[in-house]
């Protein structure tokens, strides 16, 4: 059962890590809008995600009361290894790549990825929640 | 918890742009001073903004203003024989403040700025809602 709970609520869990992780990202932009030399990053979310959940759906290799090395490693999961440096689509003097309309854009669709995520884990927690109580 | 870095995040941005402000208040008023403490005529000031990171990726860092710079573009010369200021040849030095440029200046660090305070903003919002998570 601990399985079944750990990959309906874990992709959530996962969606939710990396969605922070790419709101901050996107917050140093926004921060560094002005910053000579500064080179805007985003994150390669569809990679990280697709590690993440190899990592932890391995259910079958798992025993009772055992770490499962992969899912430690999940936990403490470098952002800059996904990060990516963005294209600047038009050049600055300053050798700064911040494009702000592009980045209030990912923002925003990051915050609405994060919080359905949240809206959709609730509707998992509720429904769990209904087949616990059996009524 | 990465969301809270945004917060620190956006607060460094939050800083640096009001020290940038604070930078065009100052050339702004005193774009007529024909003497400083030291005799001369006030020059321009201008922050250098500097990346630093946040937390404990590479890839997400804030900002801050690493120095203060002086312009050190010509003094404007004014022929005005009248002035205390005025030398042997009538000509008085007046600020290098360019009130345009300053404008310019004031507008972007303004604009700036609330963009740092609605990434924290919205990083607040998520926050709460994961705060509500299963309820």
């Amino acid at each position: 059962m601990t399985i079944k709970l750990d990959s309906s609520l874990g992709f959530y869990e996962n969606a939710l890590r990396l969605t922070s992780q790419r709101q901050q990202i996107l917050a140093s932009n926004i921060a560094n809008s002005d910053t000579p030399n500064y080179k805007a990053r985003d994150f390669d979310f569809k990679s990280a995600m697709m590690i993440a959940m190899n990592s932890t759906s391995t259910p079958s290799s798992v025993e009772m009361g055992q770490l499962n090395p992969l899912q430690l490693d999940a936990g403490n999961f470098s952002t800059s290894k996904f990060a990516v440096l963005r294209k600047s689509k038009q050049n600055s003097q300053d050798g700064n790549t911040v494009d702000i309309d592009v980045e209030r854009a990912a923002f925003t669709e990051n915050a609405l990825r994060y919080e359905s995520a949240i809206a959709f884990e609730n509707n998992e927690i509720k429904n769990l929640t209904i087949v616990l109580q059996g009524s | 918890m990465s969301l809270l870095n945004i917060f620190d995040i956006a607060g460094s941005g939050m800083t640096a742009q009001s020290q940038r402000l604070n930078a065009v208040a100052s050339n702004i008023a005193n774009a007529d001073s024909t003497v400083t403490t030291d005799g001369t005529a006030y020059r321009a000031k201008m922050v250098e903004f500097m990346t630093v990171p946040v937390g404990s990726s590479a890839t997400t860092s804030g900002v801050k203003v690493s120095r203060v710079l002086e312009d050190n573009s010509p003094l404007k010369k004014i022929y005005n024989p009248a002035h205390p200021q005025a030398d042997e040849l009538g000509y008085v030095s007046m600020p290098n403040v360019n009130i345009a440029e300053e404008m310019v200046n004031m507008m972007s660090a303004s604009r700036s700025y609330q963009n740092n305070v609605d990434s924290m903003n919205v990083a607040k919002s998520m926050l709460i809602k994961t705060l509500t998570l299963g309820q």
